[in-house]
């Protein structure tokens, strides 16, 4: 009985670390071979680490292929959506979980149908409106739409966490003579950075990587984000491996920072958009 | 706390009344309503409209009535039905294999197993990284001259079972599923752990306590509790695959020859490359409709079984 318990466990963490493999492999090929020459990538040293460090491969990257400008782009347009989705999913919350009106609950169960409605559905009434009000290839074109589409999941998080706050904190707030506004900004706003930082590194992650959108309402080169951006660049040298993989680790590299920093954080806003949906 | 009873009815008051002036209200929401409205409500409406129409994105509309939905459904040369026949199999691939292994994890994960957090944090990892790049690195993985799948499979002398794996009819499309599915274990192990966290531990020991096995207590204890979790991983995993579109598009964009075609594939060519702003639409609506309806359909399947 012990023995078959202890090989049991011997077998599942066979089992765990096999998968550790499958889900690590991928991402270390990309790091070594974004560090190798075509000759170790193509035949002499495959999988191993590489036998000369060819940092070059990331100045090329950063040189050639406008790759510091499509991060720039990234990061405006996902630090926009943040502060747009935040500031308009924090005031929504307040009216839904604070003022006092009939069709509350009503109205948040109606934002909340965004949880479910696939993007394919504004791809063609927003590329076209966008192309009237000759918005196409700006970075409204792409903050308005992430903005929008965020604010369901921003709105349930952020009314989690508002609910806990306490009423009397208001009223405390009102009998001191605070206006409506005074309340929202200097007492609850404050109280609600752990929703913040949920919403945030959420938003930021679903923009950061966001293909669809990008590649539709942005053709001009220069304002491309980093998906597309590597994807072109992918495009363009096909035979040359090593800039390539230095691209795709440059686009990677803040998310797995940010990860190894706030794992838990992370995990938690991955947990919060999806139960209770 | 302290203070008087006809005090703190008269302070309640005060805020009662600054809380419901309606025009806090409306200015409290309006971004939102504007916002929400604006890209996601009203276009499910616009694109319902534009899709009865055959329109070029920019001339004008002719109307052509339920035309679009009628040639969706029966043109062998659009191959809707083909691309959603594609999707729906990534689908079963995912509710059943994708999804039980993620459960399989979870539970595993759950019952505080040493490296708990670590094994946590790599298994989730995949999610995170950006679809471009897991498809560019499953496109040099895949590549039939210097990819490690054929460079492995060569070096154990297995060399006829190397492939085009992308370029083949016949692979692409299995091809194309693997990355997929790789993507998001991760993804629905994370939400069902959660779900196997909160199984209170009192309900876990009372089982252990009578004699249950490990399996036992899964199967009778775990398993029902989070059958919640379990089915929005299911939503998500069926809804998520009809909507797939960012890895196929970098894989093989639906090629070779419409062997890996999925609905959302199917959209962005007849938007972009034919210019029939009208189908593109009709296809977008057959998606919400979709979506929905197996949501839907998921949680009564759920609900029945209760």
């Amino acid at each position: 009985m012990r023995n078959s318990s202890k090989l049991s466990r011997v077998l599942i963490y066979i089992g765990l670390i096999f998968w550790m493999f499958i889900n690590l492999f991928p991402v270390y090929w990309m790091f070594t071979f974004s560090l190798k020459n075509n000759a170790e990538i193509f035949g002499d040293n495959v999988i191993g680490l590489p036998k000369h460090w060819l940092w070059s491969n990331y100045t090329s990257a950063l040189g050639t292929g406008n790759m510091p400008k499509y991060f720039l782009n990234s990061a405006i347009v996902a630090t926009a959506t943040i502060i747009i989705t935040l500031a308009v999913a924090l005031m929504a919350t307040f009216a839904l979980t604070r003022l006092i009106w009939k069709r509350r609950k009503t109205l948040n169960k109606f934002f909340m149908l965004g949880l479910t409605i696939p993007i394919h559905a504004s791809i063609v009434p927003v590329y076209v409106t966008l192309s009237k009000l000759n918005m196409l290839n700006t970075y409204w074109a792409l903050i308005i739409p992430y903005s929008a589409f965020s604010l369901a999941m921003a709105i349930l998080v952020c009314t989690g966490f508002m609910n806990e706050i306490p009423r009397e904190l208001d009223e405390s707030a009102c009998i001191d003579g605070c206006s409506v506004w005074g309340i929202f900004l200097r007492i609850i706003v404050p109280l609600m950075k752990p929703a913040v930082a949920t919403v945030g590194i959420y938003t930021f992650l679903q923009c950061w990587n966001e293909l669809m959108f990008a590649n539709i309402f942005i053709s001009e080169s220069a304002l491309r984000t980093l998906p597309v951006g590597v994807q072109a660049l992918s495009g363009q040298y096909t035979t040359n491996w090593g800039p390539i993989g230095a691209a795709l680790v440059l686009a990677t590299f803040p998310t797995l920072l940010l990860y190894i920093f706030l794992s838990r954080k992370i995990q938690e806003s991955f947990m919060a958009g999806a139960i209770k949906g | 706390m302290g203070v008087p009873p006809p005090l703190k009815e008269w302070e309640n008051r005060i805020m009662n009344k600054l809380y419901s002036r309606k025009i806090h209200i409306i200015v409290f929401l309006l971004p939102a309503l504007i916002l929400f409205c604006g890209v996601l409500i009203a276009p499910i409406g616009a694109s319902g409209y534009f899709s009865l129409f055959d329109w070029n994105g920019l001339g004008e509309k002719t109307f052509l009535g339920f035309a679009n939905y009628r040639e969706l459904f029966t043109s062998d040369e659009i191959g809707f039905l083909k691309a959603l026949g594609n999707s729906l199999l990534l689908a079963v691939f995912s509710v059943f294999l994708q999804l039980p292994l993620a459960l399989g994890l979870a539970l595993t994960l759950g019952k505080k197993i040493k490296g708990e957090r670590l094994f946590l944090s790599v298994y989730f990892m995949p999610v995170l990284i950006s679809t471009v790049v897991i498809g560019q690195l499953w496109l040099k993985i895949y590549n039939p001259d210097y990819g490690i799948l054929n460079v492995f499979l060569r070096s154990i002398g297995l060399e006829k079972w190397t492939r085009i794996w992308l370029g083949t009819k016949q692979t692409a499309l299995g091809a194309v599923f693997v990355p997929t599915l790789w993507q998001y274990v991760g993804y629905h192990m994370l939400l069902l752990y959660a779900g196997v966290k909160s199984v209170p531990p009192e309900l876990r020991e009372a089982a252990m306590l009578d004699g249950a096995s490990d399996r036992q207590v899964n199967r009778y204890i775990v398993l029902p509790y989070i059958k919640p979790i379990i089915r929005i991983s299911v939503i998500f995993a069926v809804t998520g695959s009809l909507k797939s579109f960012d890895l196929i598009y970098v894989l093989t964009n639906g090629g070779p020859l419409h062997a890996t075609e999925v609905p959302s594939t199917l959209m962005i060519n007849m938007l972009f490359l034919r210019n029939r702003y009208g189908m593109g639409s009709t296809i977008a609506v057959m998606l919400i409709i979709l979506c929905f309806g197996f949501a839907l359909l998921i949680s009564a399947i759920f609900r029945e079984e209760d």
